[in-house]
């Protein structure tokens, strides 16, 4: 009982006492070299009549443009961008598969050599930006939306195969362990328990990417990768606000209807 | 332990088995006895006290660090491949957790217990012969679940989906069943259910039941034979005839930061 | 031993009505999908050796190039610290008022989560193509798109904290008739802010991987040169910047994480 008393009431040394002002210290001195080291070109003498124009534009969207049947006009393109996160996303999840199961540490491994070098694979196509994987693919299949579902294929391997390997961290070893028991092989525990158990956190991590995938989708085009982008690209640069206006309404609509739907689904699935 | 040892045709014997873990821990010391056919056998002791490795030493779900396990008077430590799956097949076993699949459906689950004796493509595709899809159902028959055939494992209780891991074990056609703390994480009234479909097995089929109990009351209950085991000590071995209040509690006595 | 009759599979389940269901859903998506796109992976493979071209050379980073652009990755950072902590203060008063234990009026509350879910659907180089179009080619439009992404993503996480914090300090001191102000600093900030310091860090993270790309669009930082190499297809220099990047990215992770570790 003393000696905690003594403790509690010991003076507290003086570096406990001003530790934080040397936190404080940094904190400023962080925020001095960032503000300092930004040019800020100022507000344009245009930027009044610029955001002018742009508030009205958005509130008098271009409706012709939702469809007239030219095939690029905005359903066809929202359709397009879907198709790109779809595809690139399955392709993904399909591809994520054997990445998940070489990055996933094991018990009975040694040193994790493996399962290390894995994550260091997926860490570094997480932070290749998939802007510079679709010009680069751009360049070697021609721009479109082909060049997209490329750029987001490879890209989403770099979070699914992370999201996937944890889950087969943390999964749930007993029906392996049943079957094992019961006699079978590695292929038949592969089959009748690893896939059936991991299966549904596959899938909702799926689903999830794709609604992130479907926001990448949708800016890619302004690279030359298809979708919406590039009539939203080509719409801010000769400031026709009013177009601008309705493929943000699209993609609006279109992110919070597939965040609902895939919400829907993953809630049905666990 | 005489009467045991003198068994002339044990199903089981332990021969000097120990297990140590590779960071140093003492899992099995020098353990030594006889199980005999179609006995309904109890390990009791504290958890931490080796009763789920030494379960697992029978079917090698653990390896032993040394000495023999013996199953039907053969050493099994270097079975590997398909010898190991023969002899993992002729035991069934369940477990604390029930471990089954649980977004499969029941039927599924109990066929599953078929891996041993099917070919990997026919399992794959699930391919089935309606014979054993018979078996399955009268497998569950067994254990009072046919209702439940086609639901899926998880809209299951806790009982229902033991006595399914049951039915499971029981489409290996087993010679021994080793139930792992079958019924921790049951509550009173389906623990009996359970249990007593183990001692039917035990009686009705001669299947010889080895199981793991925290509970004392139900050694005593259904054992046959009580063995006790404590830090990785065979410290208690009786038939149950002459199993006493005291010899029992002498198994719990351990250091006293336990 | 008398069986009974074994009963008959579902006929939804005997023919695996859901399970074909999806797969033609799918593979049906999936062949639209790729008419839509276009995708051919046999064209993939015919132009492949311009892709390993292009590869070939980036395995060649120009290292000299690193002098050129150590000033943009700074301001990459510069403008991902100011963007994350203009939208965390944004942030704050939203949150809170999103939260459902502080805020009972459960109009206002549906009215802020539905204009945070908006906010939320934009995605960052949309906004800094917008935002470029407004304030010209520089740091900020990089700034302000980073702000506002921020911003949603900021909130959301920040209003889930505020929602599990534990009521009683807020009931006691409701009880002595403290006004909300005064609750809030002396009941609500303490149990959050360490993990809004956490989610800060969390965010910064993310914003450093999004400033680097912003460039691309004319918002300042790296991004610019990123673009300017691959105009020029000078891709031993676009290696330097991707590797540069790296670097800064998982040094800023790095930090980012011990500090949250600290903190929670």
């Amino acid at each position: 009982m003393q000696t905690t008393l003594s403790k509690e009431f010991a003076p507290r040394s003086l570096w406990q006492r001003w530790c934080w002002l040397i936190w404080v210290a940094i904190i400023i001195a962080i925020y001095a070299w960032a503000i300092g080291g930004l040019q800020f070109s100022g507000l344009q003498s245009s930027a009044k009549t610029v955001s002018d124009s742009i508030v009205k534009g958005l509130l008098h969207p271009d409706w012709a443009y939702v469809y007239n049947g030219s095939g690029e006009d905005l359903s066809s393109l929202t359709i397009q961008t879907l198709a790109i996160a779809f595809l690139g996303t399955i392709v993904s999840a399909v591809i994520s598969v054997p990445f998940a199961f070489w990055a996933a540490r094991t018990a009975h491994e040694r040193f994790y050599l493996r399962s290390g070098s894995g994550k260091v694979i997926l860490t570094l196509i997480r932070t290749f930006p998939e802007i510079v994987l679709a010009i680069m693919f751009i360049k070697a299949v021609g721009p479109g939306s082909y060049a997209g579902v490329l750029a987001i294929s490879i890209h989403s391997i770099g979070m699914l195969g992370k999201l996937f390997s944890e889950s087969l961290e943390n999964m749930d070893r007993g029906a392996e362990e049943a079957i094992t028991s019961a006699g079978g092989n590695a292929p038949q525990v592969f089959v009748l328990a690893t896939i059936p158990t991991i299966m549904p956190e596959f899938i909702s991590y799926t689903l999830y990417r794709f609604e992130i995938a479907v926001r990448s989708a949708s800016i890619l085009g302004m690279v030359g990768a298809g979708g919406i982008g590039t009539p939203m690209i080509f719409a801010i640069q000769t400031r026709n606000w009013p177009r601008v206006g309705i493929i943000l309404l699209g993609i609006i609509v279109m992110v919070l209807l597939i965040d609902t739907l895939s919400e829907q689904l993953r809630k049905r699935l666990i | 332990m005489q009467a045991t040892a003198t068994q002339t045709n044990p199903i089981i014997s332990f021969k000097h088995v120990n297990k140590i873990y590779d960071n140093g821990t003492v899992g099995l010391k020098d353990i030594n006895f006889d199980i005999p056919r179609g006995q309904f056998l109890v390990v009791v002791g504290l958890s931490g006290a080796g009763k789920s490795t030494l379960l697992r030493t029978i079917n090698r779900m653990h390896e032993i660090t040394s000495g023999e396990v013996l199953v039907d008077n053969e050493s099994v430590s270097d079975y590997k491949g398909k010898a190991l799956r023969h002899l993992r097949r002729q035991i069934g076993m369940i477990f604390q957790n029930f471990n089954l699949v649980k977004r499969a459906t029941v039927e599924k689950n109990v066929l599953s217990g078929l891996v041993g004796y099917y070919p990997t493509w026919r399992c794959v595709l699930g391919l089935f012969t309606p014979h054993d899809r018979k078996r399955a159902f009268q497998a569950l028959d067994r254990v009072s679940l046919t209702k439940k055939l086609f639901s899926r494992a998880d809209e299951l209780s806790g009982g229902q989906q033991q006595r399914v891991a049951i039915a499971r074990a029981l489409m290996q056609d087993p010679k021994i069943m080793l139930a792992d703390e079958p019924i921790a994480s049951l509550d009173p009234r389906t623990t009996k259910a359970v249990m007593d479909t183990l001692k039917r097995l035990n009686r009705e089929d001669g299947i010889t039941v080895i199981v793991n109990l925290h509970s004392v009351e139900l050694a005593r209950e259904y054992a046959d034979r009580i063995v006790g085991l404590r830090s990785g000590e065979l410290v208690y071995d009786e038939p149950i005839d002459q199993v006493t209040e005291a010899g029992l509690n002498q198994i719990y006595q351990t250091k006293p930061e336990a | 031993m008398s069986t009974p009759e074994i009963p008959q599979r579902p006929w939804r389940q005997r023919y695996h009505v859901s399970a074909i269901a999806w797969t033609v859903t799918i593979v049906v998506l999936l062949i639209l999908s790729s008419m839509a796109t276009g995708a051919n992976f046999g064209m993939f493979l015919a132009n492949i050796n311009q892709f390993t071209v292009l590869l070939v050379q980036m395995s060649h980073p120009a290292w000299a190039y690193l002098s050129v652009i150590i000033q943009p990755l700074y301001e990459t950072i510069q403008m991902a610290i100011l963007g994350t902590t203009i939208g965390a203060a944004f942030a704050i008063p939203f949150s809170l008022l999103a939260a459902s234990n502080l805020v009972g009026n459960q109009v206002l509350r549906n009215l802020i989560r539905l204009f945070l879910d908006l906010v939320r659907t934009l995605p960052d180089l949309l906004l800094a193509a917008i935002f470029v179009a407004v304030f010209g080619i520089g740091s900020t439009a990089g700034v302000i798109t980073l702000a506002i992404f921020s911003f949603g993503m900021v909130s959301k996480l920040f209003y889930e904290v505020i929602e599990t914090i534990d009521m009683g300090p807020l009931e006691a001191m409701k009880s002595v008739g403290a006004s909300k102000v005064t609750i809030i600093w002396y009941a609500v900030l303490p149990q959050i802010l360490n993990q809004f310091v956490s989610y800060f860090l969390y965010t910064l993270e993310i914003n450093v991987r999004a400033s680097t790309v912003l460039g691309y669009l004319g918002a300042g930082g790296i991004g610019v040169y990123l673009q300017r190499s691959l105009d020029q297809f000078n891709y031993s220099a676009t290696a330097v910047i991707i590797l540069a990047t790296l670097v800064v990215v998982m040094v800023i992770d790095g930090v980012s994480n011990h500090l949250r570790r600290v903190l929670l």
